[in-house]
């Protein structure tokens, strides 16, 4: 019964999560972005108290069915594991292992000092929700919207509106293979070993576990019922129960309840045990060796992940399009910036790398294509802006209402224009004023705050063409300007990020 | 695909016609069929009373032809479907065909030439243009006047035009065909025969137009190409573009033969707002919007030739069911198309009709298509207006989607710069740059919420 309802609710919170990253519609967001606020590591960082305290008192009283329930990397691997047990022979397939100490503590050190010292690339890579956001965000999001695409190439034959087509771009392709590498890691490891990322590299799995071993209620063998037959142990997809000491490792037990499920004899029972039987750490287990090697395998992936890193450069589609009478579309390219671009809604671009755990909820809820992923190492994952397909339109604030980190603190569409993340400037001899010699105002007409001023290209020559230039107190840094300025492949204007925002 | 959906239609309406004359009832075979509709009547024509040509009044125009594309992604023209329409107007008595050496990109000549030549050069005219907007030199005008020989597979032009004069008044005319010598070579191949019929068409003031009815005493136009249709008759912007009316009347009165070009502005006359449309299916329930148009410009004797740019099928048979067994408006059907010429000025449409002279727009844009795209949600009544307004989040997500299809992003009003370097092509001197600012300016509030 317990197991059920575990299933039920993780069922609930993981469909309705990956729900959230795939669609693109922002309509499941208002229903749904609660979820990702109820994470644990972007509770963290989002300094947001009332849900750190009820995941841990939840965490104190029912143990850790955080990780069964609400972690969506946790339900991804019991789902690969339930498969893999699927296999014939394979049913009772876990033995336990001692707790690999100085990986889970060491992983778990180093990310507190990652989080402290601000290495955000690592922060991120770690991040157990994060790193399920990135892969659906990465992965299955681009089949879901070729899917989406099918029915709105079908609605635009039939002549019906309900699908439109979403624009599938390869938003970082140092991302794309950091995250298919981590899954393939993930997911072997589940399929062969069930939790053991979660047991021995996950750093929340890790905080957890110090108050999961002290929890309430968890499950308790009846040593007088017990007949050994180890039925629990080989369903553990934890590994944590020892029935030759007859005892449960609550550090790393996630609530599963399938021992309770599978014992026949009805010794394995959940219940208030406060205070009880704590696990002593030098219990005898037998060391599995499968684990290690899997281990050395993630281990491995990780450097092959940071090489990827420093030896890939994104490559961005080509748009041609040769239409005879239509003159050629030349496709524009990322400029450099002084400073990077980072959302309405953030204080600064420090503090949004701070909190931000790279989980891409933002860039998935980004109906303007203006967020991606970045390449670079220092921020390695973590969202930027930036404005060759689209530009931060007045009307939508998509990613503030998203965030569960705090990176972007909600705001309105009225709260938006009184912000300033970046500002624009004019490269001269880019503009089509001066290179085509042709009038163009296409920045200033498109500006919503209204920052650009044309003026005589020629001082004092009034009837000399117009050219824009940026009056820098009112430009917010929304990228319209740059977005639509004819000047190809690289902008005649373009906004550098403010490290400050400004509100005023 | 679209073509290829309306021509299954066709299909069907051709089967159902063929079956209706299988069952032995000829009398009442469905009005759209021509085949059926031309075995008892007979297509319309005029006699040019300075020569003798007997005209179908139902005139093809080369601008319109469906394209396809290459290997290379290129638009060419789709020759086969063009053999086809040729086939089908040419049987069905159309005998005249109205080119240029710019339309289609250059390739609607050659296309004439492939599909006329394979019947008998005395059986049909043929009516090209010099159309030297961009290079006016002797050389320039001389090849593209040669060329047209060639490409046309012919050693004579039936009707020979000096395509779109107008615009730039007498200055222009004289540097595009006087300083140039190109004038006085014309006149010279005129009596040597190879140009049978020398006239201009015309897009432009009343000013400009007297000046050039002046020059007729000099050239002797044998005929004049005007745009005329019920809403141009009397609602020319009178800035921009004259009266059709005043056009006629002028021509009329020298007895100068005239062909009409734009009798449906661009296919909009029959794309009318759902009202007026309806008010003419109120009356006439079997005949096509577009066959009020038709009737309206063929019911004036002076009209030799009405020019369609017949793309599909259907508009073919369409205009064949209208020109075969003509029928003249009365004078209370033209006084009903009057009314309903003002009624359409109260749209907020754009006057475009599709011509493309304005394209390649140098920074990518899609002219025609954001114009055709506004003016059918115009028409039929899909504007979003207000938040007030009952289905207007239908409307809105209508609009900005049909729009996203219509015109990729990329090509949309949003990227119009200003620089003015279409304005000088148009022939029907709309302000461009202007207009698309102000559909995008309707864009963006449609986009922000802020009606």
């Amino acid at each position: 019964m317990l197991r059920k309802i575990r299933i039920a609710l993780a069922a609930v919170f993981f469909i309705a999560i990956t729900l959230m990253f795939l669609d693109f519609t922002g309509t499941l967001h208002a229903w749904f972005s609660w979820m990702a606020k109820l994470q644990f590591l972007p509770a963290v960082l989002a300094a947001n108290v009332g849900v750190i305290v009820l995941l841990c008192v939840v965490t104190l009283v029912f143990g850790r069915c955080y990780c069964s329930v609400i972690c969506p990397l946790g339900v991804y691997q019991d789902i690969v594991s339930n498969l893999s047990g699927r296999r014939k022979g394979k049913k009772m397939r876990f033995t336990p292992s001692k707790e690999m100490k100085w990986l889970r503590y060491g992983v778990w050190a180093l990310f507190v000092v990652a989080v402290i010292a601000g290495i955000h690339a690592l922060v991120g890579l770690l991040a157990p929700y994060s790193t399920y956001g990135r892969f659906v965000q990465s992965v299955l999001a681009p089949l879901y919207q070729w899917g989406n695409n099918f029915f709105a190439w079908i609605a635009r034959r039939a002549g019906g509106y309900a699908f439109y087509p979403k624009e599938v771009w390869l938003k970082s392709l140092p991302t794309l293979l950091a995250v298919v590498a981590m899954m393939v890691v993930i997911t072997v490891l589940a399929w062969k070993n069930g939790r053991t990322y979660c047991n021995t590299v996950c750093p929340v799995g890790t905080t957890l576990s110090f108050l999961s071993r002290f929890a309430m209620f968890r499950p308790v063998i009846d040593t007088a019922k017990c007949k050994d037959c180890h039925a629990c142990e080989k369903k553990c997809k934890a590994a944590c129960i020892d029935i030759a000491a007859h005892k449960v490792d609550y550090s790393r037990c996630v609530d599963c309840f399938d021992c309770i499920d599978n014992c026949k004899f009805d010794a394995m029972k959940y219940r208030f045990a406060w205070g009880k039987q704590i696990p002593s750490p030098a219990a005898q287990v037998r060391n599995d060796s499968a684990e290690g090697a899997a281990e050395g395998a993630g281990r491995r992936a990780f450097v092959a992940t940071s090489a990827f890193v420093l030896g890939s450069a994104a490559l961005r589609a080509q748009e041609k399009k040769l239409d005879g009478g239509l003159a050629d579309l030349v496709a524009k390219k990322q400029p450099e910036r002084a400073t990077r671009v980072v959302p309405f809604g953030s204080k600064s671009v420090k503090d949004f790398y701070k909190r931000c755990t790279a989980c891409q909820l933002c860039v998935s809820a980004c109906p303007n294509n203006v967020l991606r992923p970045s390449s670079d190492l220092a921020h390695f994952m973590q969202p930027e802006m930036s404005f060759e397909r689209g530009y931060c339109r007045p009307e939508c604030v998509k990613c503030s209402e998203v965030c569960p980190a705090g990176a972007i603190e909600r705001i309105t569409p009225e709260e938006k224009t009184a912000l300033h993340v970046g500002v624009a400037s004019v490269q001269r001899e880019l503009c089509i004023v001066n290179r085509d010699g042709v009038q163009c105002n296409n920045c200033a007409r498109h500006c919503p705050a209204g920052a650009i001023m044309m003026v005589p290209k020629e001082p004092g020559n009034p009837d000399s063409l117009k050219i824009p230039t940026v009056n820098e107190s009112l430009c917010i840094g929304c990228g319209a300007c740059e977005n639509l300025c004819p000047s190809n492949p690289i902008s005649a204007i373009r906004v550098n990020g403010l490290e400050q925002h400004i509100r005023n | 695909m679209d073509n290829q959906m309306k021509r299954r239609d066709f299909l069907k309406v051709m089967g159902a016609g063929t079956a209706a004359l299988g069952a032995g009832a000829v009398g009442c075979a469905p009005k759209k069929d021509a085949k059926a509709a031309s075995g008892s009547k007979e297509m319309e024509y005029r006699v040019n009373p300075r020569n003798g040509d007997k005209v179908s009044l139902l005139g093809y125009g080369c601008m319109r032809w469906p394209m396809v594309k290459d290997h290379d992604g290129r638009d060419v023209i789709d020759q086969e479907t063009v053999n086809a329409l040729v086939d089908h107007a040419y049987q069905n008595g159309v005998n005249y065909y109205d080119t240029s050496p710019a339309y289609l990109q250059g390739q609607s000549e050659a296309a004439a030439g492939i599909a006329l030549s394979r019947y008998p050069r005395n059986t049909y005219y043929i009516a090209t243009k010099l159309s030297n907007f961009g290079d006016n030199s002797w050389e320039g005008t001389r090849k593209m006047y040669e060329d047209s020989f060639g490409e046309l597979r012919t050693d004579y032009f039936d009707y020979y035009l000096l395509h779109n004069i107008g615009g730039g008044g007498l200055p222009m005319f004289s540097r595009r065909y006087e300083e140039n010598g190109a004038m006085e070579f014309l006149l010279k191949e005129r009596e040597r025969g190879r140009i049978r019929n020398l006239g201009f068409s015309f897009h432009g003031n009343q000013a400009a137009f007297d000046d050039f009815l002046k020059l007729d005493d000099k050239y002797h136009w044998d005929f004049v190409q005007i745009q005329m249709n019920y809403v141009d008759w009397r609602h020319a912007d009178g800035f921009r573009n004259v009266n059709a009316e005043y056009l006629y009347e002028q021509l009329d009165k020298r007895e100068i033969p005239i062909t009409v070009m734009e009798p449906l502005q661009g296919g909009r006359l029959s794309r009318i707002p759902e009202n007026v449309a309806a008010r003419m299916k109120e009356r006439e329930p079997d005949k096509s919007v577009a066959s009020w148009a038709f009737r309206f410009v063929g019911s004036h004797p002076r009209i030799l030739t009405v020019l369609s740019g017949m793309t599909y099928m259907e508009h073919l048979v369409d205009n064949l069911v209208t020109f075969t067994g003509f029928e003249y408006l009365t004078e209370e059907e033209m006084a009903f198309l009057e009314e309903m010429a003002v009624l359409m000025r109260e749209y907020p449409t754009v006057d475009c009709n599709d011509c493309k002279y304005c394209m390649p727009c140098p920074y990518g844009l899609d002219i025609p298509e954001i114009f055709k795209h506004y003016n059918n949600c115009v028409n039929e009544s899909k504007i979003a207006q207000s938040e007030a307004q009952e289905g207007f989040k239908k409307l809105r997500r209508q609009y900005l989607l049909s729009y996203d299809r219509a015109v990729p992003k990329l090509r949309q009003a949003d990227h119009c710069t200003g620089c003015n370097q279409c304005v000088e092509h148009c022939p029907q001197s709309i302000r461009i740059p202007q207009e698309l600012h102000r559909i995008d300016a309707y864009v963006e509030k449609l986009r922000q919420g802020l009606l």
